[in-house]
C-alpha cells in the first residue's frame, strides 16, 4: 500500500529523515512515537506530499510521488489526513465542510455528498452539529468532524498526525474512540501519537522514531514489554512515568 | 427588592454620568451648548429660511440666505453636461437602470445566474441609450457625455474591473513562479510609485503619440483604464494582506482532500481572506470613486467640472458656496452607501465566527 524506499529529506541543512525504509500494508494499522523533531510528522506528511522528499521513493497505492502534480492530487484525494489543529473550514457549516471534498473533486452531486456527509457524522456521533459552523464545536467535536470530513472522500489509508495533544483532557477519549472504531473496521491507519493505550488495543506495529531514522519497530506486546534500544527504553519510561 | 439609586438611570443618570461627571466635563459641555446655540440656528437660517430655491442669478443676490436657484435653475447642465437638450432623458434612463440593478444585487441571496444576465442585458440597454444610432434614436458622440453619468461609468466599471484584477495581482505577487511574481510585483509598485493625475495624463497624452496615425482611443475609455490600473494596485496589497492572514492549516487541510490550487484559492481561502480586508477594501473603493473628479485634468466633464462651469456663468457667479455644498452631498450619498452595505456585508459573512 505504502513503501518508503531510503528516503530522505532536509530542512535547510538540518537532515529531518535519514534514509527512512517502510512498508504498510493494505489494512495495517501503524502508530508511530518519539520526541519532538524526531521526524515522525513529517514522516507521514510526505505521503500526500505537503511536504517533499528529496532523496529515495515513495510509492503510495501503486503511484510513486514526483512533481506531477496530477499524480499527486490523484494521491491527495485517496489518502486522508487528520491534523492536529483540525483546521477545518471556519466559513462552513459542518456539513458544507464534509461535501467539499467529495463534490468538487470527485463530482459526486451536492445531494448525495450530502447523504454521504450525514453519513459519517452519525458514525462520529455528532449529526446533531451538521448545520452549525466549526467555531460553534468544542475541540473534540471539531476533531470528530475532520475525522468525518477525511472519511467522505472514502480514503484507503488515513493519516492521523498527533490529532489528540491539542485537546483538553477529557476530549480526547471521544476522538480516540471515533478512531478505535475506524480500525476495527479495518481502516489503514498511520498515525503519530502518544496515547500508548490507544497504539497497545489497536495498532499491528508500533514504530519508535528519533533523529530522523526508525530506531525501532515491533508489536504493540514486545514493544512495550521488550524494547531492544537504549533510546526507546529510555523514552518510554519517560511518558509511562 | 433593591433599585438601584435614582441619579444614576435614566435621562438624568445619562446626563450625570456623560456630561456633568467632573469639572471639565462640566464645563466643556456647557462651552459645547454655547457654541452650537450660536452657529447653528444662523446656518438653518441661511440654508432653510432666507435661501432662495428657484428663482434669477440677480433674485438670489438680493436674497439674505443660501441660493440654490443656482442648483435648481442649472440642474439639467449639472447632471447632465453636454449630452444633447432634447435628449437627456436618455443618460436619465440609463442612470435609473443602474440605480435599479444596484439596488437589486444589494441582496445576497439573488446572486445567481439570472442576475448576471440581468446585468449583461442591462449594460447593452445602458450603452446603446448613451451611444444611440439605432432604432431611430440620434447617435451621440462620446465627447458630449458628461456629468453624473459619466461620474457613475468611471466609479461603478472602474471598480467592479479593479477588484478582480486586483484579486489576481494578489495571488500573482503571491505565486511561487518566479516568472509570474516578478511581473506582478513590477506593476503594483510602479502603478502605486505614481500619482493617478499623472496615470491619467499619461493615458490621454503620451499614449496617443505612440499610437500610428488615424488611430485613436476613446478619451473616457483610456480614463477608465486608467483608473482600473490604479485602483487594482492597491486593492491588490490589501487583498495581499489578508491572504498572508490565513494559517498554513487551511491550504494543507485544502489540498490534503485533493483541491488543486485553483479551487483552494476559490473555496477555502479567498473567501476567508477577502472577508478579513473587507474594511480597507471598501476604504480603497471609497477613495477611487471620489478620485474620479481627477478627471477634469483631461478635459472629461464628470459632475464635479459641470457644477464648476455653472459657476463661470457670469450670472450665477460666485454661488460656489452652494454649488459645492451639493456636489458634497452628492458624493457623500454614494460614499456612504458603499461603506452602510460593506457593513451589511460583514455583518451577513460573520456568521461563522
Amino acid at each position: 500500500m505504502i513503501q518508503f524506499i531510503d528516503v530522505h529529506k532536509w530542512y535547510g541543512e538540518f537532515h529531518v529523515l535519514q534514509g527512512i525504509n517502510l512498508s504498510v500494508e493494505k489494512q495495517e494499522r501503524i502508530v508511530i512515537c518519539g520526541p519532538s523533531g524526531s521526524g515522525k510528522s513529517t514522516l507521514i506528511r510526505c505521503i500526500n506530499r505537503l511536504e517533499e522528499h528529496q532523496r529515495g521513493r515513495i510509492i503510495v497505492d501503486g503511484i510513486e510521488l514526483t512533481n506531477n502534480i496530477k499524480n499527486i492530487e490523484k494521491i491527495r484525494a485517496e489518502v486522508g489526513m487528520v491534523f492536529q489543529h483540525f483546521n477545518l473550514f471556519p466559513h462552513l457549516t459542518i456539513v458544507q465542510n464534509l461535501s467539499l471534498g467529495p463534490v468538487w473533486v470527485r463530482k459526486t452531486p451536492k445531494k448525495e455528498a450530502e447523504e454521504t456527509a450525514m453519513y459519517y457524522l452519525e458514525k462520529v456521533h455528532i449529526a446533531e452539529q451538521a448545520r452549525k459552523y466549526p467555531g460553534q464545536l468544542s475541540g473534540g467535536q471539531q476533531q470528530r468532524v475532520a475525522i468525518a470530513r477525511s472519511l467522505c472522500m472514502n480514503p484507503k489509508v488515513m493519516l492521523f498526525d498527533e490529532p489528540t495533544s491539542a485537546l483538553d483532557p477529557e476530549m480526547i477519549k471521544e476522538v480516540l474512540d471515533v478512531m478505535i472504531e475506524l480500525a476495527q473496521e479495518g481502516m489503514t491507519m498511520i498515525v503519530v501519537t502518544h496515547e500508548m493505550g490507544f497504539a497497545k488495543s489497536v495498532a499491528h506495529r508500533v514504530l519508535f522514531m528519533d533523529f530522523g531514522k526508525i530506531v525501532e519497530g515491533n508489536t504493540p506486546e514486545e514493544f512495550f514489554s521488550n524494547p531492544q534500544h537504549e533510546r526507546t527504553k529510555l523514552f518510554l519510561s519517560q511518558i509511562l512515568h | 427588592m433593591l433599585k438601584p439609586p435614582r441619579a444614576s438611570i435614566g435621562v438624568i443618570g445619562w446626563i450625570r454620568n456623560n456630561l456633568f461627571n467632573g469639572m471639565l466635563n462640566s464645563i466643556l459641555t456647557i462651552l459645547t451648548l454655547f457654541l452650537l446655540w450660536q452657529f447653528v440656528p444662523p446656518l438653518f437660517r441661511w440654508a432653510f429660511i432666507d435661501s432662495a430655491w428657484h428663482t434669477t442669478g440677480q433674485a438670489c443676490r438680493d436674497a439674505a440666505g443660501a441660493c440654490w436657484s443656482v442648483i435648481s435653475i442649472n440642474y439639467r447642465f449639472i447632471l447632465f453636461g453636454f449630452y444633447p437638450y432634447e435628449e437627456q432623458w436618455r443618460p436619465f434612463l440609463a442612470m435609473l437602470i443602474l440605480f435599479g440593478l444596484l439596488f437589486y444585487t444589494r441582496d445576497r441571496t439573488r446572486w445567481k445566474k439570472p442576475l448576471a444576465y440581468g446585468w449583461i442585458i442591462g449594460l447593452f440597454v445602458m450603452g446603446f441609450l448613451m451611444i444611440g444610432g439605432l432604432f431611430g434614436l440620434k447617435p451621440v458622440e462620446s465627447t458630449q457625455w458628461g456629468g453624473l453619468p459619466l461620474t457613475l461609468l468611471l466609479s461603478v466599471f472602474g471598480l467592479t474591473a479593479a477588484y478582480p484584477l486586483g484579486v489576481i495581482l494578489a495571488l500573482g505577487r503571491r505565486s511561487k513562479m518566479p516568472g509570474i511574481k516578478v511581473l506582478c510585483i513590477i506593476y503594483i509598485e510602479l502603478i502605486r510609485g505614481v500619482p493617478l493625475i499623472s496615470l491619467l495624463f499619461m493615458s490621454s497624452i503620451i499614449l496617443p503619440l505612440f499610437l500610428p496615425e488615424g488611430i485613436t482611443i476613446n478619451k473616457i475609455l483610456r480614463a477608465q483604464v486608467a483608473i482600473i490600473m490604479f485602483t487594482a494596485a492597491y486593492i491588490a496589497e490589501v487583498v495581499r494582506g489578508g491572504l498572508q492572514g490565513m494559517s498554513r492549516g487551511q491550504y494543507e487541510a485544502a489540498e490534503s482532500i485533493g483541491l488543486n490550487y485553483y479551487l483552494t484559492m476559490r473555496l477555502v481561502i479567498l473567501p476567508q481572506a477577502l472577508k478579513i480586508v473587507i474594511p480597507p477594501t471598501v476604504s480603497q473603493l471609497i477613495s477611487a470613486f471620489k478620485d474620479t473628479s481627477l478627471v477634469v485634468i483631461i478635459a472629461l466633464f464628470d459632475v464635479l467640472k459641470t457644477t464648476q462651469s455653472v459657476l463661470s456663468n457670469p450670472e450665477w457667479m460666485g454661488f460656489s458656496r452652494e454649488a459645492y455644498v451639493f456636489l458634497a452631498i452628492l458624493y457623500f450619498l454614494g460614499c456612504f452607501s458603499m461603506s452602510n452595505y460593506s457593513r451589511k456585508l460583514e455583518k451577513e459573512l460573520s456568521r461563522g465566527d
